[in-house]
């Protein structure tokens, strides 16, 4: 992820971004944003707003530092030592980088779910519960309780463990592993969920679930997710945007982007030419 | 900025070939279906019923060519999942070659009409006029497929634009036609034979019009169909 390749004559290609990167009331803005880990820099001016209740996918080659651009949406970056992060980043009106904003409260409203499933190696309800419990969203067991069933429900996958929610969450497939971690993330009524790779390590009828539930979630959140499947970005995002060597190459409807690129880089990546 | 269609360079050197492949065979069965046409004018024009008959007789080649590069292009879908200029490829060759396969229907009555004049001794000196038109029908399938060959959005306009004095030439050809019917009705007869090919010819350039279409299609992105020239244009100039 860190890993960056230092290539001038592509840089000079990517002089701008293409597209349309800015949308009408963003639910996340950023601007001008530059990373650096030490001195090296891994993302290099993007600006690009992520609109309410859309899916947008972040495509690119690896190192190309989508993850990493992702990950500054909720300060996961600040955790690494040698990683700096300038630029704008605003959740509707506030700066998420702003000196008052507690990064644990931010997390709670921008979530995130990883590429390995993650569950906590407590039971399935605790591992949704957790959440709720530690930012005192439930005032009584039978609260939690609601919270518990709904966000499993909401994860599509209250119907497949309701008989055994004391059961360890590390016992369940990796399929259903990840939409608990979905489950987790959702049972603190976040406002946009982050998404790393949510399906690359699970089987073809565990990503559909979880890309139909994908589907199902943008009625309530904004989706944020990095995907290195084309064909999933192409199924479940109403935005795409391509990064390329720490630029944002271009941003654009997903149909078009994947009917009609206006970028040659983008072109070349997304039809696995050499490029 | 207009993206290259390089056929060549994807990663996969697998899907180079099948790609490339793909694209021949729509190119041969241009080829022949412009062959079928030609002959099929020939036939008619010369009086030559065995030439009629060999073309008539011919299509099933067209045919057979259309259902294997369908079946070529349902496989590359499968297998490949195209993107971009690759699946506006892929697009325009399904479309291209169901428009191809029905020139060579066209050309196929072309043939079937040149045996049934000749047959009853009627002089290609009689419907000279259809001569000029079936040059330009030629001259049209020939740029068409040309521009498709090549990828050549101006040469696929231009196609569109000459298209238009073929409409001309067939309105003259019918008017024509229902004179010399009203003054000799023992003529009917072959002069709605006379029609049927003019509106056979007429029907190929329409064909060859649509293929244009896709071409632009291919090469910029944009579904030009049922717009006018001049809209076109605009649109293109975005």
């Amino acid at each position: 992820m860190t890993q960056v390749i230092e290539a001038p004559d592509i840089h000079q290609a990517i002089k701008q971004t293409v597209g349309s990167p800015f949308t009408h009331k963003p639910k996340i803005s950023t601007r001008n944003v530059d990373v650096f880990y030490d001195d090296k820099q891994a993302i290099f001016d993007v600006s690009l707003d992520i609109g309410s209740h859309e899916v947008i996918a972040l495509i690119g080659p690896s190192g190309c530092g989508k993850s990493t651009y992702l990950r500054c949406f909720n300060r996961m970056n600040d955790t690494i030592q040698s990683c700096r992060v300038t630029g704008e980043f605003r959740l509707e009106e506030e700066d998420i980088y702003a000196r008052g904003m507690d990064p644990v409260l931010l997390r709670a409203r921008i979530g995130m779910v990883f590429q390995k499933p993650n569950p906590f190696p407590k039971s399935i309800y605790d591992n949704v519960a957790y959440g709720p419990k530690l930012h005192g969203l439930a005032s009584n067991r039978a609260e939690l309780d609601e919270i518990v069933v709904s966000s499993l429900q909401k994860a599509g996958l209250y119907e497949e463990v309701k008989d055994r929610l004391n059961a360890s969450g590390t016992g369940l497939s990796g399929g259903q592993q990840q939409r608990l971690c979905i489950a987790r993330t959702i049972a603190v009524s976040p406002e946009v969920i982050l998404m790393d790779e949510p399906a690359s390590a699970l089987d073809p009828i565990a990503t559909a679930t979880i890309e139909e539930l994908i589907d199902e979630l943008r009625q309530n959140y904004t989706i944020v997710i990095v995907t290195h499947s084309m064909q999933q970005a192409a199924r479940v995002s109403q935005r795409t945007a391509y990064f390329h060597l720490g630029k944002l190459v271009e941003v654009g409807d997903t149909n078009q982007i994947f009917t009609n690129p206006q970028h040659q880089l983008t072109e070349n990546y997304i039809t696995g030419r050499f490029g | 900025m207009d993206t290259d269609l390089n056929l060549t360079q994807h990663i996969s050197n697998r899907f180079n070939e099948e790609l490339e492949e793909v694209r021949n065979l729509a190119l041969n069965m241009g080829g022949l279906v412009e062959k079928q046409v030609s002959d099929g004018l020939k036939a008619l024009l010369k009086a030559k019923s065995k030439l009629g008959e060999k073309v008539a007789s011919s299509d099933y080649k067209v045919n057979a060519m259309e259902v294997d590069i369908d079946e070529q292009c349902t496989l590359i879908l499968a297998r490949r999942q195209p993107a971009a200029s690759d699946l506006r490829l892929v697009m325009s060759i399904i479309k291209t070659i169901t428009d191809l396969e029905r020139i060579g229907d066209e050309a196929e009555q072309l043939g079937m009409y040149a045996i049934k004049l000749a047959d009853d001794n009627i002089k290609p000196s009689q419907f000279v006029e259809l001569r000029h038109l079936g040059e330009h029908v030629k001259e049209m399938l020939h740029d068409a497929l040309d521009a498709f060959a090549r990828m050549d959005v101006e040469a696929a306009l231009q196609t569109i634009e000459a298209s238009s004095t073929l409409k001309e030439e067939y309105d003259a050809i019918s008017r024509q036609l229902i004179l010399q019917m009203m003054e000799d009705p023992r003529q009917i007869k072959n002069a709605l034979r006379v029609h049927w090919c003019a509106r056979s010819l007429e029907r190929i350039g329409d064909h060859c019009e649509n293929i244009c279409e896709y071409v632009v299609y291919l090469v910029k992105g944009r579904d030009v169909r049922h717009v006018s020239i001049d809209e076109m244009k605009a649109e293109l100039e975005e």
